[in-house]
């Protein structure tokens, strides 16, 4: 029905059109500001406008009270540029997240990502409770039957206007227990993600090896998968990714490399030493998206590059993927 | 069992007030078997005070007394008598206790000495960690054994959430993510397709809803019985 009703399309939003045109997809991510100042939300919004075809507006990301995702989605979409809404478990039960969605329908948001959030204790609210009424999956779940049925999570009808989402969820290939790992991409997927994307890459063989089962598994062909990657700022970023971040694994050659690029500059050429980190972060990037191109089942990827958006354009121009496409 | 912890001496002193004869009472079933109420707690936590109260120059006489539970009416009950004579309780049992204690003795006030942490084990001498939330309704026969309610610090049911690494949860290196432990159990038992269906959104209606959760038993019930005989 909801189909019908959009051409074919489950949501219609220029990411499901790109990605069902078959085009290698490019999305950014937005982090709204640690306050209620909208033109943040603006300027960002032009630095990725027109090199990606749409962008995360994260939830509280890392557990740290930032602009509503659904506020600052509507202002990304007046700058011209599709947002795509993340929604965590961590902060909402499931009759806020279903009262958020008719909302953000409303208001012209078609796409979300469903994640599970991250641990209170990470952000600057430690001692607060967290909700976990839902996990991503039975949020993937419960959105999906409010597009296609037309039904609350408790089995009322939706009468008038569904949220026709197009709906993503994360996924975690450096994650523990590997084994299990496809399997749960697998539960999203029954459980109704469109699309995929992952953590932040910086183990392509390790990637490469979890892509090789999701293609046997046929996985790629009901999901799209959009690989994650960011350019690193510096060798200190490296490092600490590298050795303090849960659930990230970060191969020494990237560490190696940024520790390069500085040689010869001097500690006290700060400027210097910035302008060759960031130049070697981006060519990291950019290599990083032209291998992961290559490998079969993957159907674009998610730039992640926080509070350094003006690399996204550099990085996209780089890689050949500019300019993007338009889907009628 | 219940699991509590003895609170700071400066917060009891300060719950205490100006009470100057105190009644410790201690419980002899859980918070004894994890050291933190039973008799020879409040024999410790006895001396403690005298001392305080002589350093504070607040007098204040402190007896002691430990039941065998008290959760049950009838272990406390013969405690009736002599509470009279006392401008404060501290009980040293959990808030199960605690509560007993003002229900029934509602002339004295009874005050916690312990915070109540959790329904755990003993993993070790001196180690206790949490296995149980009391949900209402046991997944355990899907988990293999192990409580993704208590041990996830997310409380997930369809697996692993991104922050796993290296078997252990990304709040704290020293906590074992319990969904690895599920998968490895999952493993072992050759039990892996139980975790790949898609487990449906839990009835928290059965964990903490409108007030307190309440089982009757009809057949168990003496008054009812008697009501039936007539």
């Amino acid at each position: 029905m909801a189909e019908e009703k959009n051409n074919g399309y489950k949501s219609g939003s220029n990411l499901e059109k790109i990605l069902r045109a078959g085009h290698f997809v490019v999305t950014g991510e937005l982090g709204p500001p640690q306050s209620a100042d909208g033109s943040v939300i603006r300027e960002k919004a032009n630095l990725l406008k027109g090199v990606t075809d749409a962008v995360n507006i994260t939830d509280n990301q890392t557990a740290i009270v930032r602009m509503s995702s659904i506020a600052s989605a509507v202002l990304t979409m007046e700058e011209g540029l599709e947002p795509i809404v993340q929604m965590t478990c961590r902060d909402r039960n499931r009759l806020a997240i279903q009262a958020d969605l008719l909302g953000a329908q409303a208001l012209g948001v078609r796409n979300l990502l469903c994640l599970t959030g991250d641990h209170q204790s990470f952000g600057n609210h430690p001692t607060a409770k967290n909700v976990h009424d839902l996990d991503s999956v039975q949020l993937l779940q419960m959105v999906k039957a409010m597009r296609d049925e037309s039904k609350f999570q408790c089995g009322d009808d939706i009468k008038g206007e569904c949220p026709r989402l197009f709906l993503g969820a994360a996924a975690n290939p450096f994650g523990d227990p590997f084994e299990f790992r496809p399997y749960r991409l697998a539960k999203k997927a029954v459980a109704g993600a469109d699309f995929i994307q992952t953590q932040l890459i910086y183990d392509i063989p390790r990637f490469r090896e979890y892509m090789k089962k999701v293609v046997d598994m046929g996985l790629h062909e009901k999901i799209y998968i959009l690989a994650g990657v960011g350019p690193i700022k510096s060798s200190g970023a490296a490092r600490y990714m590298r050795d303090n971040v849960p659930g990230m694994i970060v191969r020494d050659e990237y560490v190696d490399r940024m520790l390069a690029a500085i040689k010869g500059i001097p500690k006290e050429e700060k400027a210097a030493r910035r302008q060759a980190w960031r130049e070697t972060g981006i060519q990291i990037c950019i290599e990083q998206i032209q291998e992961i191109q290559e490998i079969e089942g993957v159907a674009g990827v998610h730039i992640m590059a926080i509070e350094w958006e003006e690399a996204v354009r550099p990085i996209v121009e780089g890689t050949g993927l500019y300019p993007r496409p338009t889907v009628e | 069992m219940i699991v509590g912890e003895q609170k700071p001496i400066a917060e009891i002193m300060k719950l205490l007030g100006d009470a100057q004869k105190v009644l410790i009472a201690g419980c002899g079933t859980c918070v004894t078997v994890c050291f933190a109420g039973g008799e020879k707690e409040v024999g410790i936590l006895a001396s403690a005070l005298r001392m305080m109260s002589k350093l504070e120059e607040h007098p204040m006489e402190v007896d002691e007394v430990t039941v065998q539970r008290q959760c049950e009416w009838e272990y406390i009950d013969p405690l009736a008598e002599r509470l009279g004579e006392y401008d404060a309780i501290l009980s040293l049992a959990c808030g199960i206790g605690v509560q007993a204690m003002n229900e029934r003795f509602p002339d004295s006030i009874t005050l916690p000495g312990l915070n109540t942490t959790f329904m755990g084990l003993t993993e070790e001498q001196g180690v206790w960690e949490e296995r149980c939330q009391a949900c209402g309704d046991c997944i355990l026969g899907i988990t293999g054994g192990i409580c993704p309610i208590a041990r996830c610090s997310k409380q997930l049911l369809n697996g692993p959430c991104g922050g796993s690494q290296n078997g252990k949860c990304e709040v704290d290196p020293d906590v074992p993510c319990a969904w690895q432990l599920i998968w490895e159990r999952a493993e072992k038992l050759g039990k892996m397709d139980q975790l790949l269906e898609i487990q449906p959104p839990k009835d928290w209606a059965r964990s903490r809803d409108g007030g307190p959760r309440k089982i009757v038993r009809e057949d168990l019930r003496l008054d009812t019985e008697a009501t039936e005989a007539e």
